[in-house]
């Protein structure tokens, strides 16, 4: 009656596939906070990296954003998220799916922020000048020299974002929310470890089907004349600069 | 949230700073244990794969799988085993800092110019002294970085802990849930971690000043 | 000096002290060091300072083991020592350690069974308080209204349109999910793991995002906000009186003098007491601490 067993026999279980506690209920209601939060972390994170790193402005601030996301308890982040969610949006949106998105999102936002910045930093200055001895505008060198350029670095920062949320999407279980969180603090409390297993497996899986496209994405996105500079696509939030 | 409770209610603050003493102790004591030990074994995992490189694709694969494993869910996993304890706790903690430390380790020293190497051999040095007054000083930089995003990341995570027995910060926003999501704790919690990884990350950039003079020109 | 040594070794050292100093805690004196632990709501942190402050006064080296979880947790918990004492509820703790007995709702007919179940895992319950809190389902008075709930029985014919809202247990368990369906014939649409009738279940009644739910009687919620408490015509909870339950083996090393301190609580703690220290941590934001020291000072149990 070993663990594995037991987990083998609970996802054979065709009752867990079934009712409001699905599995792949579950992984949908998973994939939708943790894919909405890394999207809003997208968007109003790259941006202004890009930007940052364009101007040179803000530097300091920009590479330690990402320090202090990580130093951000997330048991805090979705423990407050409950009374901003119920104050925003009401009290019939402030348990669940809402307290978990805003919770992920402070989650979301540093590693795209950071790596956004130190990638266009890290263009090559020589390579900008003579664009703008060409006359190419700065939107032009943003846009089809640097960015072009940061690219495989900006999707570094995209993956550990798309990480991150999804092991901590896992807590949204903790305010009332469903996803593969549910398995573990339900196992947990019920002392059903074949169902916590389950659910930490699932969300491993999750996550590393995240690093394996993100991964496949950045080899793509590196421009092909620079290819040797791919070893540096080392993601440079998750190791700290 | 009970109607009527101001976000922050200053005079509970005020009544509970013995409280904030304690759980920082308890805060401490986790995220020292947890780096420290940490730093050991992925010096010696680091070592390992520098000596024989074949063991860098099986130990990078374990330590980023256990990376990827949700916190919580590694600690409730590991409570049947290991009861509702500091052992629980630090398994738990220490395997969050391997994939980070060893990554650095590893590249810090893998960055050293050939030639400095080359330069080191050729004035008489041994291997082993390589590795010691060389290589490591020079590693120094990227290793200390390594070792701050780990205690930041550690620092996060013992407030998850709370959830299986244990204290720190993470007891007063635990603690503040149950109260009906009294704001005022669990922005102490939150407030007072986020307080001590800045501090954390203060002091070791300091001490890496101190240990790598030659560095501060960068 | 290996500049890598020394930046290791404030780390190893630093380590090793603090591990030193997080050991294990004083041998003071004769009295033998107890652990007591809680299960994850807030009632029981009251009871738990309770009974720890109590043995504190009279020179017994407490260790709290609080919020630990549901009693699938702390259960075993006790019974593998870990702990050595937590307050339990009479009736449930009956049905969760044997599943087949009978309880009643004579708390003395309830206590002797519970003792009978507990004597082969080594564990034995001490007196039992007057006071007693049970699983009551709570509805908003809305929702009251508009299905005309006042007892249990009026949820049978309308359950399959409503959302339970409860602690994980809750469809494990007789006095919860499955002895609704068994004893009033009440299936709910759906169920929703919140906490154990805590803030977080309150939340979600106010919130529409479940109807019905599992409060405990003796939290000052339900009065509080409104709610309507749902009467339980068919007597499916039973007497789930407050009752300490030790380990055995701990019993053996503190002797009776440990039994009559801790038996000096039961008396004075009436259902009363403990709704109104309920409602001082809850909603006056009272520490637990304080306000079971304030309660064992105004009974006289201690100086």
């Amino acid at each position: 009656m070993t663990l594995f067993g037991d987990v083998a026999r609970w996802f054979a279980d065709p009752a867990h596939y079934q009712g409001s506690d699905a599995v792949q209920t579950r992984i949908f209601e998973h994939v939708a906070v943790s894919g909405l939060a890394v999207l809003v972390g997208v968007l109003v994170a790259l941006p202004i990296g890009l930007y940052l790193g364009h101007t040179g402005r803000f530097g300091l601030v920009a590479v330690n954003v990402a320090n202090i996301g990580r130093a951000i308890p997330s048991l805090a982040a979705v423990a407050l998220a409950i009374p901003i969610a119920g104050t925003l949006l009401g009290v019939e949106n402030g348990l669940g799916f809402w307290p978990t998105f805003f919770a992920l999102i402070p989650l979301a936002l540093p590693p795209i922020l950071t790596n956004a910045y130190v990638a266009v930093r890290d263009v090559d200055r020589d390579v900008i000048e003579a664009a703008r001895g060409m006359g190419v505008s700065e939107s032009g060198i943003l846009g089809r020299i640097e960015l072009p350029l940061a690219m495989p670095l900006v999707l570094a920062g995209m993956r550990t974002a798309a990480v991150n949320v999804i092991a901590t999407a896992t807590l949204g279980a903790l305010v009332a929310f469903g996803g593969l969180g549910r398995y573990i603090v339900d196992g947990l409390a019920l002392r059903e470890y074949d169902r916590l297993f389950a659910g930490a497996l699932l969300v491993a899986l999750l996550a590393i089907a995240a690093e394996l496209a993100f991964s496949a994405f950045e080899r793509a996105a590196i421009s092909p004349g620079i290819r040797p500079r791919s070893e540096r696509s080392e993601d440079v939030a998750r190791s700290g600069g | 949230m009970t109607p009527g409770e101001p976000l922050i209610r200053w005079d509970w603050i005020a009544s509970h700073l013995d409280e904030f003493a304690f759980r920082l102790g308890e805060h401490f004591e986790l995220t020292v244990i947890a780096v420290g030990v940490g730093l050991v074994i992925a010096f010696a995992l680091s070592l390992l794969i520098l000596r024989a490189p074949r063991t860098e694709g099986p130990i990078t694969w374990v330590s980023g799988t256990l990376y990827t494993i949700p916190s919580l869910a590694l600690f409730a996993l590991l409570v049947p085993y290991t009861g509702f304890t500091v052992l629980t706790a630090e398994i738990g903690l220490v395997s969050y800092t391997l994939l980070i430390l060893i990554r650095n380790i590893v590249r810090g020293i893998r960055g050293i110019p050939a030639d400095v190497r080359e330069a080191a051999v050729g004035m008489g040095y041994a291997p082993r002294e390589i590795l010691w007054r060389i290589e490591l000083p020079l590693a120094l930089a990227v290793i200390f970085a390594g070792i701050r995003v780990a205690t930041i990341s550690t620092i996060g995570l013992v407030t998850v802990t709370a959830l299986i027995g244990q204290g720190g910060f993470g007891f007063l926003i635990l603690t503040g849930m149950q109260r009906s999501f009294f704001t005022t704790e669990m922005i102490a919690g939150a407030v007072l971690s986020v307080a001590l990884a800045g501090a954390a990350d203060a002091l070791l950039v300091l001490l890496q000043r101190r240990l790598t003079p030659w560095t501060r020109a960068a | 000096m290996r500049p890598a040594i020394r930046v290791a070794i404030p780390f190893i050292v630093a380590a090793l002290v603090a591990s030193a100093c997080g050991g294990a805690g004083t041998s003071g004196g004769a009295k033998p060091a107890i652990t007591i632990g809680s299960t994850n709501f807030s009632e029981q942190l009251v009871l738990g300072e309770l009974y720890s402050q109590i043995l504190e006064a009279n020179g017994y080296p407490v260790t709290r083991k609080f919020n630990l979880g549901s009693r699938e947790i702390v259960f075993p918990a006790l019974q593998s020592g870990q702990i050595d004492m937590e307050a339990d509820y009479l009736a449930t703790l009956l049905a969760f350690v044997d599943k087949t007995a009978t309880g009643s709702t004579d708390p003395k007919v309830t206590a002797a069974a519970l003792q009978k179940a507990l004597t082969p895992k080594g564990v034995t319950v001490l007196d039992y308080a007057p006071a007693v809190d049970q699983n009551g389902f709570v509805v908003t008075k809305a929702t009251a209204d508009k299905y005309k709930l006042a007892k249990l029985s009026d949820l049978a014919p309308v359950a399959s349109q409503l959302v339970l809202g409860g602690p994980a247990e809750c469809p494990n368990r007789e006095f919860c999910a499955l002895g609704l369906k068994s004893k009033y014939g009440i299936t709910f649409k759906e169920f929703k793991a919140l906490d154990t009738g805590g803030p977080l279940t309150v939340q979600a009644l106010v919130g529409g995002q479940i109807d019905v739910a599992l409060l405990f009687t003796s939290d000052a919620t339900v009065a509080l906000r409104g709610f309507v408490l749902l009467e339980d015509d068919k007597q499916l909870q039973l007497s789930d009186n407050v009752a300490p339950v030790v380990r055995n083996e701990y019993l053996t090393k503190a002797g009776d003098d440990f039994k009559k301190i801790v038996n000096s609580i039961a008396p004075k703690l009436t259902t009363a007491e403990l709704t109104s220290m309920n409602k001082l941590v809850e909603v006056d934001k009272k520490d637990p601490k304080d306000v079971a020291k304030e309660w064992l000072n105004k009974q006289g149990l201690i100086k």
